[in-house]
C-alpha cells in the first residue's frame, strides 16, 4: 500500500521539533569544526604547548556538552517514529 | 605502605564487587531494578572506554605527545553528542532485533551470514588480544610499583605470577556472572551495574590525585597555567593529518568495539538513557581528561629522570607520601583494567559462541538441534570463550613480556575493529550494501591492517622481517608497510588508517556495486535501514511443515523450559487455541527465531530453525521475490476492486436519487392539475351564479338560492386551502404540537360526535369496547382527534353496506396503542390500497361529498409527526385503518 503524503507544512510545535534535530544533527559538525580550528592557527607543526590551547579545547568541549545537554530533553520526546524525514 | 595490605584491600575490592553483582542480579531476578536501570548507570557503563589505557597512559601520553591524547576522547564526544545520526538508529535496531553482539549486527544485516559473523569476530578476537594483555601489563605494573616502594623492598614480586592470578581472577568474576543465564536478551545487569561502580572509583581516583597535584604540589591553577607554559614538553605535534585521523579513529573505534558494542546497543534498557548519555558521557570524559596536563606537566618537573611517565598517577602521590590517595588510585587503575577485561571477554564470548562454536558444532552433528540440552552446551561454549580469550590476553601478554610495544597496541586496536565500521555504516544507512561487499571490505580491511599495522607493531625483525621493512614485500619497495604506494609522510598509525580505510570502502562499495544481494539479504537491508519506518519486517518462514513439539523442544533447550513453554503458550492463546502448541505460522517463527537469536545470535536461531522447518528457507528465498512483487500486484487489484465498488455504489445511489427526482416531477404536475382543476370547479359555479346575480330582476328566492351556493362553494374553496395549508405545515415538520394528557375514550366521543355532521341521514352502528379505551395518551390530543374525525367520517361517507357498522377496537402493547376503525363495507381494492393515503386520491367520484382528498393524506402526516402511523388494515372484510400512537410521546420525538 502507498503509504500517505506526509504533509507539506506543520504547525509550530512539530516545526520547532525538527529543527532542533536539525541543530542536533548539525552540532558534532560544528564540533568537528572548532576541533580542527586550531591546527591553523600556527604555520609550523611543531608548536610549544601553550596553556591557552588547552582552555582552549576543554572550553570548546565543555561548550559541546552544554548545547548537547540542553538539546536532549526536547530529542527524547519524539522517538522519531511518525515524521521521520523533514 | 605495606605490600601485603595493598594485596588485601585489592582481594576486598573485589569481593565488594562481588557483593554488587551479586545483589543486583537477585534483584534484576525479582524483577525489581529501580533505579539500577537509570541513565545513570548506563552512562557509567559506558566509561569502559577508559580502560587502563587511558587511567594510566593518558598522563605518559600527554608527557609524550602534549595534547594528543585529547583526540582520543573527542572523537567519542563527536560520535555521542552527534547520537541522533547513528547511536539512536544503532541502538533501535539493536534493541529491534535482538542483536547481541557487533558480528551478529553485521551478519543478521547481511543476510544472516555466519561467515561474515566468523570474520568480524576474528577482527574483533585479533585486535582485543594485545589489549587485554595491555590490561594485564598495567595492573602488573601498578604492582610493580607498590613492590618496589615498600620500604623493605625485599619482597620479590614475579610479575609472570601476577599477570596469571589476575587473568584467572578475571575470567572467574566473568564466567561467574557473565554466563549465568542465557538470558533472551543477552543482559547482564549485574556486570553492569559492577561497572558503573568501577566507573566512579576510577573517576574519584583520577580527581583526587589531580586536586591533589593543582591544589597540593602545584599550588593553584595559576601555578599550573605558568607551569604548562614554561614546561619542557612544549613541543607536541600537531600534525593536521594525525590529528584529525586520531579523532576519527577514537569516533569510529567508539562505536566499533565489542565491549562498546556491548554495554551502548546490547545492554541498553531504554532508548531513553541514550539522550541523557549523549551529553552525560562526554562529561565523563572530559572529567577524565581535566587533570591529565597538569599532572604530566607536574611529574615531568618533579619526577626522576627516566621515570615511566605512565605511572606518574601512580608515582607521584607515593613520592608525596601520600599512601592512602596512592590506594585510591590503585584500585582506580584495577577498575579500568578489570571492567574492560570482563566486558569485552563477555562480548567476545558471545561471538566466538554463536558464531564459531555453535555453528560448528551443529555442523558436526546435524541432529543435534532436537537432539540435545542446547542450553548448557551454550553456556560451556560461552565459558570456554571468555577462558580461551583471557588465556590469549595472557599469552600475549607472556610472549610479548611486557615490552613497551604494547603501548602502542591500544591506537592499533582501535585501528583494527575500525574495519567493521564501512560495513556497519554502510549496512544501517545504505540498502544497496551487500554481502559480498561487506565481505571484500572486511577481508581488505583485515589484510591492510594486519600488513601496515597490527604486524609492524611487534618491531621489526619480529613479526615481519627487517626486509620486508625497508625494502617491501618480495622486495617491492612500494609494498613497504608503513609506505605503501611510495606514501612515506604520513606517520605509521595515520598511513595504516588512511589506507586500510580507503582500501576497506573501495572493496566494500565496489563489491556492493556489482553484486546482487539475495532475498533474506534485501529483506534484512531494508528491515535494517527502515528501522524507524516499521514498515517492512524482517524475513519471513513460509508456513512450514513443521512439527510445533519439535519446536517446542528446541526452544526449551535453549530458552529454559519455563520461559519456553510460556512463550509458546501465548503464542497458542494469540492464535486463539489452547494448550501450548500454537500453529507454525510464518510470523509464530518469526518471532521465535527472534527470540532465539537474542540467546544463541540470528544467524544460529535462523539456521536452527531451518533445520526443523526443513528445506524451506530455499523454497522462501525463491519465493521471496515472486512473493513480494505478487503482494504488490495483489494490493493494487485490490485496491482498484475497492474502488470499481465504490463506483458501482455511488453510480446506484445517483439512478435512485434520479428516479426520485422524476417522480417528484410527476407528482408535483399531477398535483399542480389536480389542484387546479380542484380550484376551478367551485370558482366556476361561482363566477357563473354570481353573473346570473349581477344580471338583476331576479325572483328574491332565487337570490337567496343562488347566492347560498356561492357561499357553499366559496366555503369549499376555504376549506381546500385549509386542508392545503394544513398539509404543506404537517410536511415540512414545522408543525407545533400541543402535548398534554388526554383520555383516548374521550377523544373518541369527540370524534363521533364531530363525525355525525357528515351524512347525517345514514343511521350508523358503532361497536365499541369502553373498558379497552380507559386509556390516557400523551400527545397532541386536537390532532389525533382531526385523524379519528377524518377515518370516521370516511367511514360514514364511503361505507356502502345496508346496515352501516363501524367498530373500533383498541389495543395497547408495548408502549404503542393501536386503534382499529373497522366497517363493514366492501373495503379498497387491493390495488388501491397503496394510493390512498396520497394527495388527491379518492377512488371514486360517486359520493364525492365536498373533499378534496386531502383528507387520509393528512392523516398520515400527522401521526408522523405524532410519532406513530396510519394503515390500510387489510383482511378485516370491510375498509379497516389502524391507527398506530405511542403511549408517551416525548418532546423531541415531536
Amino acid at each position: 500500500m502507498r503509504r500517505p503524503k506526509p504533509p507539506l507544512f506543520l504547525a509550530r510545535a512539530p516545526y520547532r521539533r525538527r529543527r532542533l534535530r536539525d541543530a542536533a544533527r548539525l552540532l558534532p559538525v560544528v564540533g568537528i569544526f572548532l576541533l580542527l580550528l586550531p591546527l591553523l592557527w600556527t604555520p609550523d607543526s611543531r608548536v610549544a604547548l601553550r596553556s591557552g590551547d588547552v582552555i582552549y579545547f576543554f572550553l570548546v568541549w565543555l561548550g559541546l556538552i552544554g548545547v548537547a545537554a540542553a538539546f536532549a530533553p526536547g530529542l527524547r520526546g519524539g522517538d522519531g517514529t511518525d515524521d521521520e524525514e523533514d | 605502605m605495606p605490600f601485603n595490605l595493598l594485596v588485601l584491600s585489592c582481594l576486598l575490592y573485589v569481593a565488594f564487587l562481588f557483593a554488587v553483582a551479586f545483589l543486583v542480579e537477585r534483584r534484576a531476578a525479582r524483577g525489581r531494578l529501580g533505579w539500577l536501570r537509570s541513565p545513570l548507570v548506563y552512562t557509567l557503563s559506558l566509561s569502559i572506554y577508559c580502560t587502563a589505557w587511558t587511567f594510566y597512559g593518558a598522563v605518559g601520553y600527554a608527557a609524550r605527545s602534549g595534547l594528543e591524547f585529547l583526540t582520543i576522547y573527542f572523537g567519542p564526544t563527536l560520535v555521542f553528542i552527534g547520537w541522533w545520526w547513528l547511536l539512536r538508529k544503532l541502538v533501535r535496531i539493536g534493541r529491534q532485533y535482538h542483536v547481541t553482539s557487533i558480528a551478529d549486527l553485521i551478519s543478521s544485516r547481511y543476510g544472516k551470514s555466519n561467515l561474515l559473523g566468523v570474520i568480524v569476530t576474528l577482527i574483533a578476537v585479533i585486535a582485543a588480544t594485545p589489549y587485554i594483555a595491555l590490561q594485564l601489563q598495567s595492573v602488573v605494573l601498578s604492582f610493580g610499583v607498590f613492590a618496589s616502594a615498600a620500604p623493605d623492598g625485599s619482597r620479590p614480586l614475579d610479575p609472570g605470577q601476577t599477570a596469571v592470578w589476575v587473568a584467572v581472577g578475571l575470567a572467574f568474576f566473568t564466567i561467574l556472572f557473565g554466563t549465568r543465564n542465557l538470558d533472551a536478551r543477552e543482559q547482564h545487569h549485574g556486570i553492569v551495574t559492577a561497572i558503573a561502580v568501577e566507573a566512579v572509583v576510577k573517576l574519584v581516583a583520577l580527581l583526587a590525585v589531580g586536586s591533589f597535584v593543582v591544589w597540593g604540589i602545584a599550588g593553584g591553577v595559576a601555578e599550573v597555567i605558568a607551569k604548562i607554559d614554561a614546561a619542557d614538553l612544549s613541543a607536541w605535534q600537531v600534525e593536521p593529518g594525525r590529528w584529525t585521523g586520531l579523532i576519527f579513529l577514537s569516533a569510529a573505534a567508539v562505536i566499533t568495539l565489542p565491549r562498546m558494542f556491548q554495554v551502548m546497543v546490547v545492554e541498553n534498557e531504554d532508548e531513553g538513557h541514550l539522550a541523557r548519555a549523549s551529553w552525560a558521557f562526554p562529561l565523563y570524559l572530559l572529567a577524565m581528561s581535566l587533570f591529565i596536563v597538569p599532572i604530566a606537566v607536574v611529574g615531568l618537573e618533579r619526577m626522576p629522570a627516566g621515570s615511566n611517565p605512565d605511572m606518574f598517577v601512580l608515582t607521584l602521590p607515593l613520592a608525596e607520601g601520600q599512601g592512602a590517595l596512592a590506594m585510591l588510585v590503585f584500585l582506580g587503575g584495577f577498575s579500568s583494567a578489570t571492567s574492560m577485561v570482563i566486558v569485552e571477554s563477555i562480548a567476545l564470548a558471545t561471538m566466538i559462541s554463536n558464531h564459531v562454536m555453535i555453528p560448528l558444532w551443529l555442523r558436526l552433528r546435524p541432529g543435534a538441534a532436537a537432539a540435545d540440552d542446547l542450553r548448557s552446551v551454550v553456556l560451556m561454549a560461552r565459558r570456554l570463550a571468555i577462558a580461551i580469550v583471557l588465556a590469549l590476553g595472557y599469552g600475549y601478554y607472556h610472549v610479548s613480556g611486557g615490552s613497551a610495544a604494547l603501548a602502542a597496541i591500544g591506537l592499533v586496536a582501535f585501528l583494527g575493529v575500525a574495519q567493521v565500521l564501512p560495513a556497519m555504516l554502510g549496512g544501517i544507512f545504505w540498502r544497496g550494501a551487500t554481502r559480498t561487499g561487506a565481505l571484500l571490505g572486511l577481508l581488505t580491511g583485515l589484510v591492510v591492517w594486519a600488513y601496515t599495522s597490527f604486524l609492524p607493531s611487534f618491531g621489526p625483525g619480529a613479526a615481519l622481517s627487517e626486509a620486508v621493512f625497508t625494502q617491501g614485500l618480495f622486495g617491492l619497495s612500494w609494498l613497504r608497510p608503513q609506505a605503501l604506494f611510495g606514501t612515506q609522510t604520513m606517520d605509521p598509525i595515520t598511513h595504516a588508517l588512511f589506507w586500510s580505510m580507503a582500501l576497506n570502502v573501495l572493496a566494500f562499495c565496489l563489491g556492493s556495486l556489482f553484486t546482487f544481494p539475495g532475498p533474506v539479504e534485501r529483506l534484512q537491508g531494508a528491515a535494517f535501514v527502515n528501522v524507524f519506518e516499521g514498515s517492512v519486517g524482517p524475513q519471513r518462514w513460509a508456513r512450514g511443515q513443521v512439527d510445533p513439539e519439535a519446536l517446542l523442544g528446541m526452544a526449551q533447550r535453549i530458552l529454559g523450559e519455563e520461559t519456553a513453554l510460556s512463550f509458546f503458550q501465548d503464542a497458542a492463546r494469540s492464535q486463539g487455541k489452547e494448550g501450548f502448541l500454537p500453529d507454525p505460522t510464518p510470523t509464530f517463527l518469526d518471532q521465535l527465531e527472534t527470540r532465539l537469536s537474542g540467546s544463541v545470535g540470528a544467524a544460529t536461531a535462523h539456521a536452527m530453525i531451518s533445520q526443523l522447518v526443513g528445506r524451506a528457507t530455499v523454497t522462501v528465498e525463491d519465493l521471496m521475490a515472486v512473493a513480494s512483487e505478487s503482494a504488490q500486484l495483489l494490493e493494487y487489484s485490490t485496491q482498484l476492486e475497492a474502488r470499481e465498488a465504490e463506483l458501482t455504489r455511488t453510480a446506484g445511489a445517483l439512478r435512485e436519487a434520479n428516479e426520485k427526482l422524476t417522480q417528484l416531477s410527476l407528482q408535483k404536475d399531477a398535483f399542480l392539475s389536480q389542484i387546479s382543476h380542484e380550484l376551478r370547479t367551485p370558482m366556476t359555479s361561482i363566477r357563473a351564479f354570481s353573473e346570473i346575480l349581477t344580471d338583476g330582476d331576479l325572483p328574491p328566492e332565487a337570490v337567496m338560492r343562488y347566492g347560498r351556493i356561492i357561499h357553499d362553494e366559496a366555503k369549499r374553496l376555504t376549506r381546500l386551502l385549509d386542508n392545503l395549508l394544513d398539509l404543506s405545515v404537517l410536511e415540512n415538520g414545522s408543525v407545533q404540537l400541543n402535548l398534554g394528557l388526554a383520555s383516548l375514550q374521550g377523544m373518541i366521543d369527540t370524534a363521533l360526535t364531530a363525525a355525525r355532521q357528515t351524512r347525517p341521514d345514514r343511521d350508523f352502528l358503532v361497536v365499541r369496547d369502553l373498558p379497552s379505551e380507559a386509556i390516557y395518551l400523551k400527545t397532541d390530543a386536537d390532532r389525533l382527534t382531526q385523524v379519528f374525525i377524518n377515518l370516521i367520517s370516511n367511514a360514514r361517507k364511503y361505507c356502502d353496506a345496508a346496515r352501516p357498522e363501524l367498530r373500533i377496537v383498541v389495543r395497547q402493547r408495548a408502549g404503542r396503542v393501536t386503534v382499529d376503525f373497522i366497517d363493514n363495507g366492501k373495503g379498497i381494492p387491493k390495488d388501491s390500497q397503496s394510493l390512498i393515503f396520497e394527495k388527491f386520491a379518492r377512488l371514486t367520484d360517486a359520493n364525492r361529498a365536498g373533499g378534496a382528498g386531502l383528507g387520509l393524506a393528512i392523516c398520515r402526516e400527522i401521526m408522523t409527526s405524532l410519532g406513530g402511523a396510519v394503515a390500510y388494515l387489510p383482511g378485516q372484510k370491510g375498509a379497516a385503518f389502524r391507527v398506530t400512537v405511542p403511549l408517551r410521546l416525548e418532546r423531541q420525538a415531536a
